[in-house]
C-alpha cells in the first residue's frame, strides 16, 4: 500500500513538473540574467569536470611517480615547515570571501546601497588577496622548487603542466570575478540598479560562489589526493 | 493573477540611428543572424574550393604539381573542421538560430542583445584567426579535422608549429562566441516566450535549435579542455597528449602523456557536435515538411520528446568513434549498445516526417524538394551509421571511404539540404522577395543527384578497402583498377555539384534586387514570423503589441476553417472551433 501511494505521489511530481515547464510562463521563475548564469555555470562545470578529469587520467596512467603534494606545498616560517599551510589560508579567504558575497546580496534586496557596495568591495577585496597568495605561491614553486610546465624534479612531469594549468584557468576566474564585481559594486554605489533591482549582485554572488565551489574541488584534487 | 507579458518585461530596446549601427554594429538578433549567415556562407566557400582540391588530387593522382602530399592533407583538414564547426554550427545556430528563435517564441529580441551582438564579433575573430592560417610559415595544420595527437604536434606533419596554434586558438574563441550566443538562445526560448506560447506549443525549428544549442553548450567545454592542452603540448612543452615518442630519428623531449585522453575529451565533443548540426536540421525539416504538405507534423509530442532523447543520448556514444584506438573491448559493447539505441527515437523522426507527407497535399515548391531530397539523404546515412555501429563491422571499415561516404551523407549532405530548404522557405521574409524557382530546382536536381554520384560510390570503394586520407593509393594487389574509375567520376561529379552551388549563389544576389516581389505570407505558414506588422519585420519585431498564441504550430487544413491553414496568433472564432483539441 506504501509503495502503492508512493508511486502516485511520484507521477503526481512528474506531471506537475512537465506541466510547469510547459505553461504559458517563464520556464524559470527568476530574472532572466539569473537563468542566464546558471546554465553559464552548468557549462562552466562541464569545463572544470574536463579539466578535473583530465588531470586524474593523466595522474594515473603517469609511468613515474607523482610528487608529494604535502612536501611542496610545505611553507616554513622560521621552524619545520608546515605542510599545506598557505593553501589552507587561501581556501579559508575565498570562502570568508563568500560570507560577505551573501551579506551583500542580503543588503542589496533591502536596498542598502552603501553596505552593499562596502561588502561588495570587501568581496573582491579577498579575491585580490586570494589572487596575490596564488601569485606567490607560483613564484615560489617556480623559483624556489624548480617546477616548470613541462618537468620538475619531484617526479612526473603532468604535475607542473596540470598544477598551472588548472590553478591559471580558476585563478583567471577569480581575476575575472574580481573585475565583475568590482565593476557591479560601483553601480550600486552610483545607483545604477535602483530602478532595475539588485537581482545583479545576486547573479555576480551566484559566479562567486560558483567559483568557490570549483576551488574546493581543486583543493581536493591536488593538494589532498 | 494577471499575466505579465513575458518578453516584454525588463526589454528597453535602444533603436539605433546611425546606419552603422543599425547594420554593422547591430544588436538586431535578425542582423545578426544575416552576418552569421554572411560570414559562415564566406568560410563555406573556401571549404568547399578546398574539397575541390582533394578531389583533383584523388581523381586525377600526380597531374596537378599545386597538390603535394601536404597540401592534400592541409585540405582534408580545414575542409573538414571549417565545414563542420564554422560553417554548419555558426549557420543553424548563429544564423538560423537568430533569427528564429526570436521570432517564432513572439519576443521583441533576445535576452541579452548586446551580448548577442558580441557573440557575432567573437565569432568573426574566430574565423579570421582559422583563416589566417592559410598565411601562416608552412600553412595550416594538416593533422585530420580530429586533430589527433602525437601527430598533430609533432614536427613533420604539415603545419605542425603555427598551423595548429592557429587552428586551436580560433577554435577556443569559437567556444567564447559559441557560449555568448548559446547562452542568449536558450535563454530567450525558455523565458522570453509571448503569452499563449507554450513549450508544447513551439514550432519544431525552435526545439531543434535549443536543444542543439543545449548540447553545444554542454559538449564544447570538452573541445575547449582539449584545445587548451594542446596548446600548452605545443608552445609551452608540455606533455597531456604526448607520450615519449621518437620522430625523424630524435627522441622528443616529451613522455607519460596519453593520445587516447585527447580522443575522449575530443570525441565527447565530437559526438555531441553531430547532433548539434543535425537537430536544428530535423526541427526546421518538420516544419518545412509540414508547411508545404499542409498538414499538420505527425506525433508532434513525439517529435518533441525525440529530439529531447536523441540529445541526451548523445553523450554516451562518444567513444563509438574510438573502437580501433585500442579501447577496452567492453568499453566498445557499451558505446555500441548505446549507438543503436540512438537509432529509436532518430527512426521515430524519419517515420513521423514520411507519415506527414502521406496523404498531404504535397506542393512540390524548392523548400519542399530540399526537404525530401534531405528525407532521402538521413536515411542513408542513418543507415550505414547502424552499420559503423557495431564494432565487429566498424572494425574493417574504419579509415576506409565507407565511412567517408557515411558521415558525409549523414551530417554532411543532409544538413546542407536543410539549410538551403531553410534559405528558401525564409528569404523572403527578411528581404520581402521570392528567391528565383527554376535556378532554385535546378540547383536542387543538380545537388541531389551529384551527392549520390559522390557519395555512393564511396561506400563501394570502401568496402574494396580503399582507405581514406591517402594522398595517393600507389598500386596495391586488392584494388582493382575500377577504384580509379569510380575515384574519377567522383571528382567530376563533384565540381558539377561545387559548380552549382554557385548558382545558387548567383540567385541570392539577383533576387535580394530583382527578384519577384513576396506576399505577406507566401507559403501560407502558419508560424508566427509571418504575422509581424511589418514586413519584412523590422527592429523590435512586434510593433507595439506582442502576438497573442492562440494553437500550436500546426493548423494545416483543419476541416471547416475558412482557409488550409491557421496563424498561430489568430483568436478562436466559429471557423477555427472544429480545430482538435492542442
Amino acid at each position: 500500500m506504501a509503495q502503492g501511494s508512493g508511486e502516485v505521489a511520484t507521477n503526481d511530481a512528474v506531471t506537475d513538473l512537465v506541466s510547469d515547464w510547459s505553461a504559458e510562463k517563464e520556464v524559470f521563475k527568476v530574472h532572466w540574467g539569473k537563468a542566464m548564469m546558471w546554465i553559464f555555470l552548468l557549462s562552466d562545470t562541464f569545463i572544470f569536470t574536463s579539466f578535473l578529469t583530465g588531470y586524474m587520467k593523466v595522474r594515473i596512467s603517469s609511468t613515474v611517480p607523482w610528487p608529494n603534494a604535502s612536501e611542496i606545498f610545505a611553507l616554513s616560517f622560521g621552524g619545520d615547515p608546515i605542510p599545506l599551510i598557505l593553501i589552507a589560508i587561501m581556501t579559508f579567504v575565498l570562502i570568508t570571501s563568500s560570507g560577505t558575497m551573501a551579506l551583500a546580496v542580503n543588503y542589496g534586496y533591502r536596498n542598502e546601497r552603501v553596505k552593499t557596495a562596502l561588502l561588495l568591495f570587501v568581496t573582491a577585496g579577498f579575491g585580490l588577496l586570494f589572487v596575490g597568495m596564488q601569485a606567490f605561491e607560483w613564484t615560489k614553486l617556480i623559483a624556489e622548487e624548480g617546477v616548470r610546465p613541462w618537468g620538475n624534479p619531484f617526479g612526473a612531469a603532468q604535475f607542473g603542466a596540470s598544477f598551472f594549468m588548472i590553478t591559471g584557468f580558476h585563478g583567471a576566474h577569480v581575476s575575472g570575478g574580481v573585475i565583475y564585481l568590482t565593476y557591479v559594486a560601483f553601480g550600486v554605489l552610483n545607483g545604477r540598479y535602483e530602478k532595475k533591482g539588485y537581482d545583479i549582485v545576486e547573479i555576480a554572488g551566484l559566479y562567486w560562489h560558483f567559483v568557490d565551489l570549483v576551488w574546493v574541488f581543486i583543493f581536493a584534487f591536488f593538494y589532498l589526493w | 493573477m494577471a499575466h505579465v507579458a513575458l518578453a516584454d518585461k525588463g526589454q528597453e530596446l535602444a533603436h539605433p540611428k546611425t546606419w552603422i549601427g543599425m547594420y554593422v554594429w547591430s544588436q538586431d538578433h535578425k542582423i545578426i543572424g544575416i552576418q552569421y549567415i554572411i560570414t559562415a556562407t564566406a568560410v563555406g566557400v573556401v571549404a568547399l574550393i578546398l574539397s575541390g582540391i582533394m578531389r583533383l588530387q584523388l581523381g586525377f593522382p600526380g597531374v596537378f604539381d599545386f597538390i603535394q602530399p601536404d597540401e592534400y592533407y592541409q585540405a582534408v583538414t580545414m575542409h573538414g573542421m571549417i565545414m563542420i564547426v564554422f560553417m554548419l554550427t555558426a549557420f543553424f545556430l548563429g544564423g538560423f538560430g537568430n533569427i528564429l528563435v526570436p521570432l517564432m517564441c513572439g519576443a521583441r529580441d533576445m535576452a541579452f542583445p548586446y551580448m548577442n551582438m558580441l557573440s557575432y564579433w567573437v565569432y568573426l575573430l574566430s574565423v579570421i584567426v582559422v583563416c589566417a592560417s592559410f598565411f601562416v610559415p608552412e600553412g595550416p595544420t594538416g593533422a585530420g579535422w580530429t586533430l589527433y595527437p602525437p601527430q598533430a604536434i609533432t614536427e613533420g606533419s604539415a603545419g605542425a608549429d603555427w598551423g595548429i596554434l592557429c587552428m586551436t586558438v580560433s577554435l577556443a574563441l569559437f567556444v567564447v562566441a559559441f557560449t555568448m550566443g548559446g547562452l542568449n538562445y536558450v535563454t530567450t526560448a525558455f523565458q522570453a516566450r509571448t503569452r499563449g506560447m507554450t513549450l508544447m506549443r513551439m514550432p519544431l525549428s525552435v526545439w531543434g535549435i535549443i536543444m542543439a544549442t543545449i548540447l553545444g553548450l554542454l559538449a564544447f567545454p570538452a573541445l575547449l579542455v582539449s584545445v587548451i592542452m594542446m596548446t600548452l603540448d605545443k608552445a609551452l612543452g608540455t606533455s597531456f597528449f604526448m607520450p615519449a615518442i621518437s620522430s625523424l630519428g630524435e627522441n622528443l623531449a616529451h613522455e607519460g602523456g596519453s593520445p587516447i585522453l585527447f580522443q575522449h575529451l575530443f570525441w565527447f565533443f565530437g559526438h555531441p557536435e553531430v547532433y548539434i548540426v543535425a537537430l536544428p536540421a530535423f526541427g526546421i525539416v518538420s516544419d518545412l515538411i509540414s508547411t508545404h504538405a499542409r498538414k499538420n507534423i505527425f506525433g508532434y509530442r513525439m517529435m518533441v520528446w525525440a529530439i529531447v532523447a536523441i540529445g541526451g543520448l548523445s553523450f554516451i556514444v562518444w567513444a563509438h568513434h574510438m573502437y580501433v584506438s585500442g579501447m577496452n573491448p567492453y568499453f566498445g559493447f557499451f558505446f555500441a549498445t548505446t549507438t543503436l539505441i540512438i537509432a529509436v527515437p532518430t527512426a521515430i523522426k524519419v517515420y513521423n516526417w514520411v507519415l506527414t507527407l502521406w496523404q498531404g497535399n504535397i506542393h512540390l515548391t524548392v523548400p519542399m524538394l530540399f526537404s525530401i531530397g534531405f528525407i532521402f539523404t538521413f536515411i542513408h546515412g542513418g543507415i550505414t551509421g547502424l552499420f559503423l555501429g557495431n564494432v565487429v563491422v566498424d572494425v574493417p571499415l574504419s579509415d576506409t571511404y565507407f565511412v567517408v561516404g557515411h558521415f558525409h551523407m549523414v551530417m554532411g549532405v543532409s544538413p546542407f539540404l536543410v539549410v538551403f530548404g531553410g534559405i528558401y522557405h525564409w528569404f523572403p521574409l527578411l528581404t520581402g522577395r521570392m528567391l528565383n524557382d527554376t535556378m532554385g530546382k535546378i540547383h536542387f536536381w543538380m545537388t541531389f543527384l551529384g551527392t549520390y554520384a559522390i557519395y555512393l560510390p564511396m561506400h563501394y570503394i570502401g568496402i574494396l578497402g580503399v582507405p581514406r586520407r591517402y594522398y595517393a593509393n600507389g598500386t596495391t594487389e586488392f584494388l582493382p583498377d575500377s577504384v580509379q574509375t569510380a575515384n574519377l567520376s567522383i571528382t567530376l561529379a563533384a565540381l558539377v555539384v561545387a559548380a552549382a552551388q554557385f548558382l545558387f549563389l548567383i540567385n541570392i544576389i539577383w533576387s535580394m534586387f530583382k527578384g519577384r516581389k513576396s506576399s505577406r505570407n507566401p507559403w501560407r505558414a502558419t508560424t508566427i514570423e509571418w504575422q509581424t506588422p511589418d514586413y519584412p519585420p523590422k527592429h523590435g519585431n512586434w510593433g507595439k503589441e506582442l502576438p497573442v498564441i492562440h494553437r500550436w504550430a500546426y493548423s494545416y487544413s483543419v476541416p471547416g476553417a475558412k482557409e488550409d491553414f491557421i496563424p498561430q496568433n489568430e483568436p478562436p472564432s466559429e471557423h477555427t472551433r472544429g480545430e482538435g483539441k492542442v
